[in-house]
Formats: structure tokens, C-alpha cells, sequence
């Protein structure tokens, strides 16, 4: 797991004092090798010849400032940890008499198994750099988008109904394009009702007709006013008030008034609604 | 003033083509839709057209990706674009980019492998990677347990602006991939370090 903190004890800048969560510098580790190679490089040390006991000690001290911080160490991080000590003692005892079949490893410095991985790490990091700058579709160079204005009735033969599960697919994939939380929002400002979400829905689709399935939760992007708007369309689908259609499998979802406009004003002024 | 043009000069046609698939376009494809031209005068107009938008400094510059060709701006227009084009430009995190570039450089490989080689739990980001089409599965490997093995999409290449995966950046370490085929089962890449 990544998301781990270096505070302090690793960085170069002011440390603050533990007791204060905020002010602790964060840089994050992808992971045991990062971390190792973080500590390789701030060491200035030849990671052909790694002097074993001082990294193992900078590691350990790592993961008991993290225990610390009540961070959670990932599992990976702890294997990584025996892996250390286990090459330690190895370099400390005297070879041990040769287990059978592993005869010829005895030679082996205990080191070369976690070098190699180092130094692969290191190139498939030093290789995500580089895609990371090279040129990217959406961000350096643009094609064309070449959407074709679909937003056009499709022909009564080619409308399917959709299912539940397709509209909660739908609104999964909605949801997942908005951030999780915003930690400064003060909650509870403003609350939008169902009804209004429904009366604005219906109002919507009196001047229009129409509407595809994304415009509804452009009103507004918050997360709990897309969770009312989704669950306003599930409340009008109930009382048929609207239709939920596609023309293609897996295309674009839109929705239509299922009743005229006469009515769903009736509808609305009504305070049957929830 | 289409009426002007009694005949379209394959030129134009190439380059209407161009503007308005939603994707690179192939040789083969082009040649597949113009049965009436000849494959290697196909071949010479699509030079000549990206010769002509490079030659004028054009907006827009025809790029060979994915192993077609496709319209797109330069990189200089960037900051001007951005105003134009709704939503946040892709981004992609460190351990995105490090699990897609082994993934790049060792396919097809499996989650086990990947995992080794970071030294870290791989599972979310490769579900990521999946979902956003860079990576895909292509099978499963036979030995035992039969784990999923995974490469690199299409839309990899699309998305990093390469044609093919002999693109791919060369690395102080990496010697040159193209004596290995790059979808066949490959040992560990001759990985050369400087000492």
C-alpha cells in the first residue's frame, strides 16, 4: 500500500513536533523499495555495497514513526522488515554447514537478492517517469473529440427500456467522477429536498422534452445532490412520470416525460410526494 | 466550395478521412475504405500531408500512433487548448505509471510478477489501469494455477503518444527492445546497468 508518511525524521524541511498532526511533512512511499532506495540515495550509499545493519535500522525506524503517527504499516512493509533482519544475521553468523541441494549458494552474499530487485525497481520507476512526460492524449496534445451530436430523439423502433441495474451502472459511473469529499465543505448548508429535485427534473423536461442522463447531474456535482437527483429520477420512474430510455445497448441514457405536461403540473403542485 | 472541386484530390480525401474518425487510422483501413487508390500512393499522400502541416506550422500535425495515423495539435497549443477542452487532463500516479510501465516492458506478465518487482500489493491499480483500458488481459499462463497475465492496450499506445511498443522511451538501462517481439512470451528484458 502506498500512502505512507515521511515526516520529520526523513525530510529535509523543519520537522514539527509529533504531537502535531498537521504540520508533519508528507511524502509518500509506493511501497518497501521505494522506501529502501529513498533511504540508498539519502545516504549517498553504493547500492552494490549496502552496509546492511545502518539501512535495516534507518527501515525499522521508519516503520516505528509511522506506528507513531497510529499509521497503519502495510503488510508489505513488514516482510520487507524480516527480509532485512533475516540478511543481517545471515551476514553477522559465519556460514552455516551448506543445507542440502543449496551447496552452491554459500558463496552467495545474502545482499545480491534485494540488490537485483533494487535495481529493477528502480528502472521500472525510472520507466514510469519517463511515460508519466512523455506527450499524453487529453493533457499535452488533443485529438478530436469526434462526438457526433447524439442528442437527437432515436426513431421509436430502437428505443429499449433499461433496467435497474443498467441505471445504477450509469449513476456508479457518475458518482465515481466526483471527488469523495471535500474536507472544508461545512456540511448541511444548504439540503436539497427530493421535491425540488423532482420539480426541477419535470421542469426541465417541459422545456425540453428531452434530457440525457449526464445533464441531470451537471446541475450541481456534489455528491449528495447527485445521490438526490438519482434518487428523484427513481421516484418518477415509480410514478411514471418519466421514461428512462437508450437506443443502443450501452449508449447514451435519456430521459423523456411519460405523461403531458397538464398532468405532471398537477403532479407537482401535489403534496402526495415524499 | 466543394462545387469548385470537380474531382477530390486523394489529398483531400485522405485528410477528410482523417478529420473526422474518432481514432488513428490505419493503412490497411484507408486502403480498405479507397479501393479505387492505390495502397502505396495512400501510403505517399499521408507523408505528403504530414510533411505539408509540418512544413506550415500548422495548428494541428499528422502523427503516427497505435500503428495508424491521426490528427493532432501540437504541444506548444497546449495552454490554449485546455481553456477549450472540458475536464481534468488525465493524471496518473507513481505507482500508475511504475505498475504500467513494467507492465509495458515485461508483457504479458502476471499480477504476481508485477507484485514482486514493486514489492508491493498491485491488486487496486491494476483494477485502475484496467478500468481505464491501458492494461487488459490476455490470458491466462500455463503453469499451475493458471493466473491471469496482462499487457498493454491499444489505447496504451493511443493515450502515450506511440506507435508501437518499440516506442517506448529507452533508458539509460534499456537496450534497444526490437529483437523482442513484443507480445510473445518473453524472459525478464536484457536489463544493463551501469555500474
Amino acid at each position: 500500500m502506498s500512502g505512507l508518511a515521511d515526516a520529520a525524521l526523513f525530510s529535509t524541511g523543519g520537522g514539527a513536533p509529533s504531537s502535531s498532526f498537521y504540520n508533519v511533512r508528507l511524502e509518500t512511499f509506493e511501497g518497501p523499495l521505494d522506501l529502501l532506495l529513498h533511504l540508498i540515495r539519502k545516504n549517498e550509499l553504493d547500492i552494490y555495497d549496502i552496509p546492511i545493519a545502518l539501512i535495516t535500522k534507518q527501515y525499522l525506524e521508519y516503520l516505528s514513526f509511522l506506528k507513531e503517527l497510529n499509521l497503519e504499516v502495510a503488510g508489505d512493509f513488514l516482510v520487507m522488515a524480516s527480509t532485512l533482519l533475516q540478511i543481517k544475521s545471515r551476514m553477522l553468523l559465519p556460514d552455516p554447514e551448506p543445507e542440502e541441494g543449496e551447496g552452491e549458494q554459500e558463496e552467495e552474499d545474502p545482499r545480491t537478492e534485494l540488490v537485483r530487485r533494487l535495481l529493477d525497481y528502480q528502472r521500472y520507476q525510472e520507466a514510469g517517469q519517463h511515460l508519466g512526460d512523455r506527450e499524453v492524449l487529453g493533457r499535452e496534445v488533443f485529438a478530436r473529440l469526434a462526438v457526433v451530436p447524439e442528442l437527437v430523439p432515436p426513431a421509436d423502433d430502437e428505443i429499449l427500456e433499461l433496467d435497474l441495474f443498467e441505471l445504477a451502472e450509469a449513476f456508479r459511473a457518475l458518482l465515481a467522477k466526483v471527488p469523495a469529499s471535500r474536507v472544508h465543505e461545512v456540511a448541511g448548508t444548504e439540503t436539497v429536498s427530493m421535491v425540488d429535485a423532482i420539480n426541477e427534473i419535470l421542469s426541465l423536461l417541459q422545456e425540453r422534452d428531452m434530457l440525457a442522463f449526464e445533464e441531470l447531474f451537471l446541475i450541481d456535482d456534489r455528491r449528495e445532490r447527485l445521490v438526490v437527483n438519482f434518487l428523484a429520477l427513481l421516484e418518477l420512474c415509480r410514478l411514471k412520470l418519466i421514461k428512462v430510455l437508450q437506443n443502443i445497448a450501452g449508449g447514451p441514457i435519456y430521459l423523456y416525460p411519460a405523461v403531458t405536461a397538464e398532468v405532471a403540473d398537477g403532479v407537482r403542485d401535489a403534496d402526495a410526494l415524499p | 466550395m466543394e462545387y469548385a472541386m470537380p474531382t477530390p484530390s486523394l489529398n483531400a480525401i485522405v485528410e477528410a478521412m482523417l478529420f473526422v474518425a474518432d481514432g488513428p487510422m490505419t493503412v490497411d483501413r484507408l486502403s480498405e475504405l479507397l479501393p479505387e487508390y492505390d495502397r502505396a500512393a495512400i501510403r505517399i499522400t499521408l507523408q505528403e500531408l504530414r510533411d505539408g502541416y509540418d512544413a506550415r506550422h500548422a495548428g494541428i500535425h499528422l502523427v503516427e500512433v497505435a500503428g495508424g495515423w491521426q490528427l493532432r495539435t501540437g504541444t506548444a497549443l497546449m495552454p490554449y487548448l485546455t481553456r477549450l477542452v472540458k475536464g481534468k487532463p488525465p493524471r496518473f500516479s507513481p505507482s500508475a505509471l511504475e505498475t504500467l510501465a513494467i507492465v509495458a516492458y515485461r508483457q504479458p506478465i502476471t499480477r504476481q510478477e508485477i507484485e514482486y518487482l514493486r514489492g508491493v500489493d498491485s491488486g487496486a491499480v491494476i483494477k485502475s489501469l484496467l478500468e481505464k483500458r491501458l492494461i487488459k488481459i490476455m490470458g491466462k499462463k500455463e503453469i499451475p494455477g493458471r493466473p491471469i497475465i496482462y499487457g498493454t492496450t491499444r489505447e496504451f499506445l493511443e493515450v502515450f503518444s506511440l506507435n508501437d511498443l518499440k516506442g517506448l522511451p529507452t533508458l539509460r538501462e534499456m537496450q534497444s527492445l526490437e529483437e523482442v517481439p513484443p507480445f510473445e512470451v518473453q524472459e525478464e528484458l536484457p536489463l544493463k546497468v551501469e555500474p
